[in-house]
């Protein structure tokens, strides 16, 4: 059971991260990534490549996180011109792209057979028994770090800016705002966090074969971003946390529910989930929580204008 | 300040503006009026850079902003405001104000995660400056809001004091009396004027003619998408030429 739960927390991480990165490029820039599960399977596969090739874990995750960054990037300005419903098909196409070349050049990738045997990290500093433990004990500080990040880049004015691009990028443009690199920046970070969790997927599982990357991490991750509030990372990990542990959880529906038989109650456990999100949304259609907004007190607390301010509402309000 | 030299404008067949010539002298407010469809607001657009124009050219304080994309205009000090207010709706009046102040060492992804003194010192210095420029217009009271549950009139003074928060040359105003209420325009006219005699250059397009009266040294009137005529309201509502463009028909 312990490790069990184990996995699941692991699982969680990982889609913690994903909707990290799509609360940036989504969240925040408004740019759908409907290819999330491609950028992700890229991650991945960069590297589980590097790893097996001998160079270490860690530059396998700074080689996923650069491929990343570099490929989500370039996708963004060949983006340009397009919006919403057009980057969607972009993106979507460019996951299938992904998913068929891991699928084709099985000189590189292994075709359908995969990469197994995959290094992992810090592996051997404990035993075998306990790796699993250290590996979520390295995943929650990973996402910690990542959260911090984040959160100091939202509450910067690069997440302003960012945000003042989605809401209309003709205005960012006539306040100054270079929207083609704000954009580009916006979904090349966004990448490079793609890259991280697909690194820390293939590490996990020591082996990636394609089928791992379907289209439904997409959607997950779409669910978990839209559950938390878009545009708000704390709010994200209860909504990590909540569509991951209603798809898993949903697992034990067969040991409770005894008049049906499993491949039915497989069936019913994909038709709960989507009941209970509808439900959520319908409740709390702006998700757990919402996106950071500046407090002028927070930048006023410290100077001695907050007094005057005072003064001055207060005569305001005399006169 | 602002040099409009024979610009021109097609939408495929449709040729909107035909060789405009415009010159908004600094410190003064220049008026744009005509009646619908004259290509005032696609000027706008064109000078904002908004579309690119098919002929002529457009000169800053002397220099060439042709060629340069919005952003690099905005950077340059021409800013511009909308007929329908486009303020940032999810944003709060404040982060509207900030959002405009140029050359943010934040902006940048590095910039943000690695200097978080420059950062903190010049966002203080921006909240400041953006105070001193909402007291002005009564908004301050309103900072935490967010910019979408402002009234129509309270847009269009924070579209404006965004404007400045740039620190612009000038500022172009596409109609900054639609949709406001009577009180409302003579506040907004108060403000303009104000910001004027502090040495703020403007042009503005507008329908409302008590408006342009009170405010402008210089209106020229459009029609069709060419300068049907220019000099004082006085002189401009005078001329037959303008009663007919009005009515139907150019002379």
């Amino acid at each position: 059971m312990t490790a069990y739960l184990v996995t699941i927390l692991i699982l969680v991480c990982i889609a913690i991260i994903l909707g990290l990165a799509l609360n940036l490029q989504w969240g925040l820039c408004g740019m759908v990534n409907f290819g999330m599960a491609g950028f992700f399977a890229l991650g991945a596969y960069a590297a589980a490549l590097v790893a097996l090739s001998g160079a270490g874990t860690l530059a396998g995750i700074v080689v996923a996180a650069l491929i990343c960054a570099a490929t989500c990037g370039a996708t963004a300005l060949v983006s340009l011109r397009l919006s919403d419903e057009y980057l969607a098909i972009l993106t979507l196409g460019f996951g299938e792209v992904i998913r068929l070349v891991t699928l084709s050049e099985s000189w590189l990738t292994g075709g359908s057979l995969g990469l197994p045997g995959i290094p992992r990290p810090l592996w051997g500093w404990v035993s075998e028994q306990n790796y699993e433990l250290l590996f979520l004990a390295l995943l929650v500080v990973v996402v910690l770090a990542l959260f911090l990040v984040l959160e100091v880049l939202i509450r910067s004015p690069f997440g302003r800016a960012v945000r003042a691009v989605r809401e209309d990028d003709t205005v960012a443009s006539t306040l100054g705002k270079n929207v083609t690199m704000l954009r580009v920046k916006a979904f090349a970070v966004g990448g490079a966090i793609i890259g991280i969790a697909g690194a820390f997927h293939a590490y996990y599982l020591t082996y990636v074969d394609p089928s791992q990357f379907s289209a439904i991490i997409t959607a997950y991750t779409f669910m978990a971003v839209i559950a938390g509030g878009r545009g708000s990372n704390k709010g994200l990990l209860f909504g990590a946390a909540t569509i991951m542990c209603l798809i898993e959880g949903s697992r034990f529906l067969k040991d409770i529910v005894q008049v049906l038989d499993a491949t039915q109650l497989a069936s019913i456990r994909l038709i709960l989930i989507g009941l209970g999100l509808i439900l959520f949304l319908i409740y709390r259609p702006q998700g757990f929580l919402l996106e950071y907004r500046l407090r002028s007190s927070s930048l006023l607390a410290r100077s001695s204008l907050n007094g005057a301010t005072r003064m001055h509402d207060f005569k305001q309000e005399a006169s | 300040m602002l040099h409009i030299e024979n610009v021109g404008k097609s939408f495929g067949a449709l040729t909107v503006l035909r060789g405009i010539n415009l010159e908004a002298a600094a410190g003064r407010i220049t008026g744009i009026i005509g009646p619908n469809g004259a290509g005032k607001s696609t000027l706008l657009n064109v000078v904002g850079g908004l579309f690119p124009n098919d002929t002529g050219r457009i000169l800053l304080d002397g220099t060439d902003v042709t060629p340069l994309p919005m952003h690099e205009r905005a950077r340059c000090g021409l800013v511009r405001t909308f007929q329908i207010s486009r303020e940032l709706g999810e944003l709060t009046v404040l982060e509207n104000l900030m959002l405009a102040r140029q050359a943010q060492t934040g902006e940048a992804v590095l910039g943000a995660l690695l200097r978080p003194g420059s950062v903190a010192r010049e966002e203080r210095a921006a909240v400041l400056e953006a105070k001193g420029l909402l007291d002005n217009v009564g908004l301050w009271r309103l900072a935490d809001q967010s910019a979408r549950a402002l009234s129509g009139g309270q847009k269009k003074l924070l579209e404006l004091s965004r404007a400045l928060m740039l620190k612009p040359k000038i500022i172009l105003l596409d109609e900054p009396a639609a949709g406001v209420s009577p009180p409302m325009r003579l506040e907004i006219s108060k403000v303009i004027r104000g910001l004027c005699q502090d040495g703020m250059t403007f042009v503005i397009v507008e329908h409302d003619m008590d408006m342009i009266a009170s405010l402008c040294d210089q209106v020229y009137v459009m029609a069709e998408g060419k300068n049907l005529t220019s000099g004082t309201f006085g002189e401009v509502v005078a001329d037959d030429r303008v009663v007919r463009a009005y009515l139907g028909g150019v002379a």
